[in-house]
């Protein structure tokens, strides 16, 4: 009994990775096959001669090179600077006292419930009057601070004790030496989450720098990628293999601190 | 900690509150002053061109056969679609609970993979996987006796398609949620249940889903959130088609905020989209509130 019971609890979940699994599966076999090689009947699932030609074709005549450098650029950046801000303003709502402060974080917690894209058409103007359309400031600056972000690392830094701190206070230790020597080694695991995040998040956004990059070369693989795939309707293999360009470093990037991410879903989701 | 100088909350919070300040707080504001606007491109050379037309801009929505096209298509998108992910999720997070299950970090991260692939490209790849000769999907059908389906091209299947990728997209995330609640359940709770001669089932129904409410609401909460935003998908297979039958709320704002650059109209778009968010959230958690209390 409790063997057909463990072989059929397998076999479902097996089904299920297997659909989960296939269209990614199908993604990198087909970047491999020679130009019209999908677009047959039957469908391959796997190239019959396996080809670098759409890599190669993706570097030379799309110029991809280009997109990566954007898009790779923009995630670094954005994640360093939202790291620096988010993680200053965590630990002073979680170890300051200050007039209003409860009230001031209730009322970023409320506002997460405005979706960005209402802010969207003013930072535009904003932006555009400030001549910042078509550039890495222009994507880098509303990703600066984010309320989420900030809500983490003040709910991992008040689990830090106010002793380490007094600690160092008496050691002559002033604001920012505690904050950077003291606080920021002991969030590590929350900062590495976090990175994760605004890693992903910024690789991985669409509309944002479909708005505010106006120009083929400033764009970002993602807006790089649904413009080709507009162009090239017929050239599967082609776009498969940009697909490919696009997803591998978040998927490689989550393969090695899957650990951290899963975490971060949790922590965010305990809030309340 | 302290409460003697003012310079290093200036310091720590400073840089925060100025960018969420300048680059969110002034532009929801700005927006809101916007969408009583007929700001168009003309304004945007010369912003005084555009004056204050009251309400004419939500009257205006009100009376727009495509955003009710649009509306109806994202409430769709979210009522079937959104039920739908919600219960693959928490079967996935059961089945990977059951404590017989082996390999169980290899399963959670094929599940969970899709959920950190980029959007746009998952689109990419679903748009010729629904191909309706050479694609993946209608292949499969095929072996099990079904007719080949147009996916993108017939008005009454594209939304099914769009669901369909959001599901496979997003379970994986709910899951690990789901998975973190169940692990809260205490243990003693279902081994007293199953003294007393109850089945999977009534375990199910009397321990379970009961002691999962509060993650059950915060993930429709979240789903719902991210459900109402649906843009890549059309955006990337069908631009809002066939016959606008998959045109979304936020496609229609990029279309005439982006494209048309009717900014005040947009803005009144996405005003209406924060309202319904708005009143989606406080609906869901008044009736948290009314069955705890």
């Amino acid at each position: 009994m409790r063997t057909v019971k463990s072989l059929g609890l397998h076999a479902v979940l097996l089904v299920l990775a297997v659909v989960t699994m296939a269209p990614l599966v199908w993604m990198f076999a087909a970047s491999f096959m020679a130009s019209g090689e999908a677009s047959t009947f039957p469908p391959p699932f796997f190239p019959a001669h396996p080809t670098l030609k759409q890599y190669v074709e993706l570097f030379t005549r799309l110029n991809i090179t280009h997109y990566v450098v954007n898009s790779a650029l923009l995630s670094l950046s954005v994640t360093a600077l939202s790291l620096l801000v988010n993680s200053m303003a965590g630990f002073a709502f979680a170890k300051y006292r200050f007039a209003g402060r409860d009230k001031l974080f209730k009322l970023l917690m409320a506002s997460m419930v405005i979706p960005a894209q209402v802010t969207m058409l003013p930072l535009f103007l904003m932006l555009n009057k400030m001549g910042l359309v078509n550039t890495y400031f222009g994507v880098i600056i509303p990703g600066l601070a984010s309320i989420f972000g900030i809500f983490l690392i003040r709910q991992y830094a008040l689990s830090i004790p106010d002793s380490l701190i007094e600690a160092a206070r008496m050691d002559g230790a002033g604001d920012f030496r505690i904050y950077w020597s003291v606080i920021l080694p002991l969030c590590k695991p929350i900062l590495i989450t976090l990175a994760i995040f605004t890693f992903m998040g910024t690789w991985n956004d669409f509309l944002w720098p479909l708005i505010i990059m106006t120009d083929d070369a400033m764009y970002t693989l993602p807006v790089a990628l649904a413009g080709l795939a507009g162009e090239h309707v017929q050239d599967t293999e082609l776009m498969m293999a940009g697909a490919v360009m696009t997803v591998l470093p978040v998927l490689l990037v989550f393969l090695a601190l899957q650990k951290y991410y899963i975490s971060g879903i949790m922590a965010g989701s305990v809030k309340e | 900690m302290t409460d003697r100088k003012t310079y290093p909350l200036v310091i720590f919070l400073g840089p925060a509150m100025a960018a969420i300040g300048l680059f969110f707080f002034i532009p929801v504001l700005a927006a809101l002053v916007l969408s009583f606007t007929d700001f168009d491109i003309y304004a945007l050379g010369n912003f005084s061109v555009a004056r204050f037309v009251g309400l004419r801009n939500y009257v205006q929505i009100f009376n727009d056969p495509l955003f009710w096209k649009a509306l109806k298509n994202t409430l769709y998108f979210l009522l079937a679609g959104g039920p739908l992910s919600i219960a693959v999720s928490l079967g996935a997070a059961l089945l990977l609970n059951a404590k017989l299950v082996r390999w169980k970090p290899l399963f959670r991260f094929v599940y969970f993979a899709p959920v950190v692939t980029t959007l746009v490209a998952v689109a990419v790849v679903w748009r010729f996987i629904y191909h309706p000769r050479f694609g993946l999907l209608n292949y499969a059908l095929g072996l099990l006796g079904i007719n080949p389906i147009d996916w993108l091209g017939d008005p009454n299947w594209a939304m099914p398609a769009m669901i369909l990728l959001a599901v496979w997209k997003n379970f994986g995330y709910n899951m690990i949620i789901f998975i973190a609640g169940l692990q809260n359940i205490p243990a003693e709770l279902y081994e007293a249940a199953s003294i007393d001669g109850a089945g999977f089932w009534q375990r199910f129904r009397s321990v379970t889903l009961p002691l999962l409410a509060p993650t059950t609401v915060f993930i429709t909460i979240i789903t719902m959130i991210g459900y109402f935003q649906f843009f890549a998908e059309p955006y990337v297979m069908t631009q809002g088609g066939p016959l606008n039958s998959t045109l979304s709320i936020v496609l229609l704002m990029y279309q005439q905020g982006f494209r048309w650059w009717s900014m005040g109209y947009a803005a009144a778009i996405a005003f209406v989209l924060f309202l319904f968010i708005l009143l989606g959230s406080a609906a869901q958690t008044w009736l948290q509130r009314r069955r705890a209390g």
